[in-house]
């Protein structure tokens, strides 16, 4: 968790002008992720499914001898699975010392945006969006909703 | 040099690194207590060492400042500058002859008089000279009190090899003593280490498998060959070496044991040897630590339950002195440990007895069950088959313990005995936790790793009703349970598709696999698609979010880079219900097993069909065995068909009026009036005056509990009545009117507890029952046991026919009645003159010892579930047979 106090004020942060993001849609939506909390992007990887795991959880993948726990955006956020065949690219990132890799549609670029063009989340947004977004940024013609990954990745805890 | 020895001197070097400080430190800081009682004790250590190990000069020199450091600590005496140089002196000495003692591993000539009489005098509170008597030391050493300082500044936590530098002056450097060959090093260094190798031959594999699957066009991959072979045999050799270094003997882990056996011998007053094989057996540190306690757990076991004493030992014809006996030794890949004693062996009956009190088993569960099931039962939680715990084992923590400590690290126990020669307890442990032998399969398009340890065969079967009439195994299955035959016995299965949720496909319904896993005393099938190779893999974690799934235990990538998850064959017993219990468990016992936890007014009932489609039903307690009989063994005698049953002629009746002679096997019920525990394995008991029947059926459907509510008819006969049972309709079939067709004399026989207890005529006995149904079953029990019987179904009722001046030898009465219970009943039964002396015997749905204990307050003489036959005909005949051995 004080992962997630940690970025919240450095995605508000209005000193510092400029944050990176790794820019990345999921159904369409333009979602950023704080550059520095990703650890790797992947390609279309060979996952194995686990049976009995939540729904959210795609099955794990071989990361360089390490074994991560794929977690499917779409899933997550509720929206419709992907049609199947599409290749997904995943967002590899760190929580409590695993490595989580979030499957998205699409990694597109990394880029620097202005403090000054974040925005609270809409209170009119619904979760699970508004639960996972961390704020809005105004591009040019598009609106980037930044995630927060370790709420992502804070998936129910099972004893 | 003697193992001891090297590590008294590891363990000296550390403790005389630590005193160096410590001494320092006080001086500093004289009213320093834990300091001066850490000193004191780093001393007292030595010296004790020393005495064991026979090292008289040393301990002479430890025992010398060790007065010292107790006066002091004692504040018998001020600390002083003086004071603590001497005691340095001392030590340094000590260093002296231990550096030597390690260099040549005898302690070195020497005279130390003159120290020795120092710290006496200081310790008698003279005040000393500084002593300069250490020079006189036979060699002409470094310099001690010059290295004394140098020595301070040598931080307690190094290792010894620092300090042996230290002391190695040029003069003295040849003798590099022997402590250099072995090194302290921290667990978790050979850990990491450890864990890095496993990963170096994931990636070894990996890249072989790469260069195999890759087609050599240009020949390229040709130049990678040579060095990949070597990177491959350097990884082989480098993984040996790290798993050696977390290698140790057994007998590391044994040699407490002569003494603790030498402790039993005198405590329990038995003679017992010890033998040790195999001590020098390798296996991981980590196991080691972790079988330690079990193993000792286990010795103390043999010798305190397993061992008889010498007496009764002379009685058995054996020599006195018992023998345990422990062998380890290696095989596949495992480390087999062997724990076995020549004593009296597990007594079976005592076993059943005792899982049936405490519930862990009901008697219809026992009577499927065979001997080494029944003995299994001892490994379970809530078991101790000492009748009296003694102050040796028996104090709760029973083989439950060992076996739960033994699964965690993937090992597996069994047992064999043979009662009046003893158990051997085998103990399967992995050589190393950190990578396992694993098979590779696939079920549900998925592959999974199941440890090699679990795995006892791969039957290939055909599923049901596929392939047509080819030979091999084919999966039966029971209510949409599936089961194998597999070598005259059921093998439950569970599918892996089906278990872990995963899509079926079309392999599914073909040829299958199935993987027979043992978990302790559980044989469990498991279904799979496809079987692959066997991998040796490195367990690794799941993730945080998914530990909660029970049915794996890690998983692991494969040599072609993939992840897998590794199965957890405990997991899957228990998710398919087989778990936690023991003996093979047909689907028959497992439904039984879980209707167990039914409460009062329930009773287990045993469903069937027999000539029509209708289901009926018989209660499971009067039945002493299921038995499936092949149409080959049935002969026939006069007319009547009959089968060879364990050495004798077992008459079948067949429910549907005629044998069926079409069928190749048939379920038979078998009902038996042996006395000694009706369907155990006990043959002697059989040979002797049991009779059985067997009740062949169609088909034997399941075991259910219900509270019954038979609806009597009574105009047909083999029929009690019908009830609706499992939301069926059910016939009710009267056994007695089978009984009669095998043996028309079943009820006449001669030699019954009934007209055995008096001589006088039968005895008669007064049931008191509201159930009709019960009544109708109880009587022609007793009546069969050649008891005179007179059923009553009110307390009221009962108490009329006292009035009316009836007498009977014993009463059994229900508990639970309307109007008046059976505890009310038997308070005014012992209040009432004539019959206040009658043994009434409590029947009851349930058996908790606080209910037990109520009724013998009220005035019960005993206390008998409902329909088990055999406790209340062994009560009837204790109960009959008391008043008869007074009067005698």
């Amino acid at each position: 968790m004080s992962q997630a106090l940690a970025e919240r004020p450095a995605a508000n942060d209005t000193a510092n002008d400029e944050k990176v993001f790794v820019t990345l849609t999921v159904a369409d939506q333009l979602c950023g992720v704080p550059a520095l909390s990703v650890r790797d992007i992947l390609g279309e990887q060979i996952i194995t499914r686990i049976p009995m795991a939540p729904r959210e959880v795609a099955g794990s993948l071989n990361l360089r001898g390490r074994i991560v726990t794929a977690v499917d955006l779409r899933r997550r956020l509720n929206l419709p699975d992907a049609p199947p065949g599409t290749p997904r690219m995943s967002v590899v990132a760190e929580q409590g010392g695993e490595l989580y890799a979030l499957l998205v549609d699409q990694v597109s670029e990394v880029i620097s945006l202005p403090a000054s063009a974040f925005e609270r989340n809409p209170p009119t947004l619904p979760p699970p969006w508004s639960e996972y977004s961390a704020g809005i940024f105004r591009l040019q013609n598009k609106l980037l909703v930044v995630l927060d990954t370790a709420r992502l990745l804070a998936l129910a805890p099972v004893e | 040099m003697d193992d001891l020895l090297v590590d008294f001197l590891t363990e000296t070097n550390e403790g005389l690194a630590e005193l160096d400080v410590a001494l320092v430190k006080l001086e500093r800081n004289p009213g320093d207590e834990a300091t001066l009682s850490l000193i004191f004790r780093l001393v007292h250590t030595i010296k004790g060492t020393c005495g064991f190990l026979g090292l008289g000069r040393l301990e002479k020199v430890a025992h010398a400042a060790e007065n010292v450091l107790g006066k002091l600590r004692d504040k018998q005496l001020p600390l002083t500058g003086d004071v603590v140089t001497n005691v340095l002196f001392a030590i340094d000495q000590i260093k002296e002859i231990v550096t030597a003692l390690s260099a040549t591993g005898a302690e070195p000539a020497g005279e130390d008089s003159k120290l020795i009489a120092t710290l006496n005098a200081i310790s008698r509170g003279e005040v000393a000279p500084v002593a300069q008597a250490v020079s006189e030391a036979p060699r002409p050493a470094a310099p001690m009190v010059a290295a004394a300082p140098v020595l301070i500044e040598t931080p307690a936590e190094d290792p010894p090899a620092p300090e042996v530098a230290l002391d190695a002056q040029p003069g003295t450097a040849a003798n590099v003593p022997g402590n250099a060959q072995t090194i302290r090093v921290g667990v978790d260094v050979l850990e990491d280490l450890m864990t890095l190798v496993s990963e170096l031959v994931l990636t070894r594999n990996q890249l072989l498998q790469l260069t195999r699957s890759q087609d050599d066009k240009d020949g390229e991959l040709g130049r990678f060959t040579v060095p990949l072979q070597r990177l491959s045999h350097i990884t082989s050799d480098l993984q040996e070496g790290v798993m050696k270094t977390r290698m140790q003997p057994i007998g590391n882990a044994w040699n407490k044991l002569p003494r603790l056996v030498r402790d039993l011998a005198r405590e329990l007053n038995k003679k017992i040897e010890l033998v040790m094989l195999g001590a020098d057996t390798e296996l991981d540190r980590q196991v080691l630590e972790l079988i330690k306690d079990p193993l000792t757990h286990m010795v103390r076991n043999s010798a305190d339950h397993g061992l008889e004493t010498s007496a009764a030992r002379r009685a058995a014809g054996k020599p006195e002195t018992g023998q345990i006996s422990l062998n380890a030794y290696h095989e596949g890949g495992h480390i087999l440990i062997e724990i076995a004693d020549d004593g009296a062996g597990l007594a079976v009956g005592r076993i059943k007895a005792k899982a049936l009190a405490n519930g862990l088993a009901t008697d219809a569960e026992l009577a499927t069950m065979s001997e080494a099931q029944i003995q299994r039962f001892i490994m379970r939680a809530g078991f101790s088959t000492a009748a009296a715990i003694t102050s040796v084992s028996g104090r709760g923590v029973g083989m439950d313990v060992v076996k739960t400590n033994i699964e965690q690290i993937g090992g597996t126990i069994d047992l064999k005995s043979t009662e009046g020669q003893g158990t051997v307890f085998t103990i399967k442990i992995p050589l190393t936790l950190a990578i396992v032998s694993a098979l590779i399969v696939q079920a549900g398009g998925e592959r999974f790793a199941i440890p090699q340890i679990s795995v006892v065969e791969l039957v290939r079967a055909r599923s049901n009703g596929a392939g047509g009439d080819a030979g091999g195994p084919v999966v039966e299955q029971i209510n949409a349970t599936p089961v194998l035959r597999l070598r005259d016995q059921l093998l439950p299965l569970v599918s892996l598709t089906s278990l872990l949720r995963l899509p079926e496909t079309a392999a599914t319904h073909e040829a299958v696999y199935i993987v027979v896993t043992q978990i302790g005393g559980t044989t469990l099938g498991i279904i799979v698609d496809r079987v692959f190779d066997t991998e040796e893999i490195v367990v690794k974690p799941v993730a945080p979010i998914l530990r909660h799934i029970t049915m794996f235990s890690g998983n692991t990538i494969l040599g072609d880079g993939s992840v897998i998850m590794i199965l957890d064959p405990n997991g899957i017993a228990r998710a398919s219900g087989v778990g936690g219990g023991e003996g093979r468990s047909t689907d028959r016992r497992a439904a039984s097993a879980q209707a167990r936890v039914a409460s009062d007014g329930k009773m287990a009932m045993l469903l069937f069909r027999a000539g029509g489609p209708e289901p009926k039903a018989v209660p499971l307690g009067l039945i002493a065995r299921l038995e499936d009989i092949d149409h080959a063994k049935i002969e026939f005698s006069a007319g009547q068909p009959v089968t060879q049953y364990r050495g004798r002629l077992m008459p079948l009746v067949p429910m549907s009026g005629v044998l069926d002679q079409d069928r190749a096997r048939y379920s038979v019920l078998v009902f038996s009036d042996d006395e000694t525990g009706r369907g155990t394995a006990s043959r002697a008991g059989l040979a002797e005056g049991g009779r059985c029947m067997g009740l062949v059926v169609d088909e034997i459907v399941d075991v259910v509990e219900e509270k019954l509510n038979v609806e009597l008819t009574g105009n047909r006969p083999g029929l009690l009545g019908s009830a609706v049972i499992a939301g069926q309709a059910t016939d009710v079939i009267d056994i007695s009117y089978y009984l009669t067709q095998a043996y028309d004399d079943w009820f006449a026989q001669p030699e019954h507890p009934g007209s055995r207890a008096t001589a006088g005529g039968p005895a008669r006995i007064l049931v008191v029952e509201d159930s009709e149904f019960f009544r109708h079953l109880l009587v022609p029990t007793l009546a069969s046991a050649g008891f005179e019987v007179v059923a009553v179904a009110s307390a009221a009722q009962a108490l009329r026919l006292h009035d009316a001046g009836e007498n009977f030898d014993a009463i059994l009465s229900d508990i639970e009645m309307p109007d008046m219970n059976g505890i009310a009943f038997v308070r005014a039964v012992r209040a009432k003159g004539r019959w206040s002396d009658l043994p009434v015997i409590a029947l009851t749905g349930h058996v908790a010892p606080e209910q037990i204990e109520r009724g013998r307050e009220a005035g019960f003489t005993d206390y008998v579930a409902k329909f088990e036959r055999q406790a209340l005909l062994a009560s009837l005949q204790q109960c009959l047979a008391q008043p008869a051995a007074l009067a005698a």
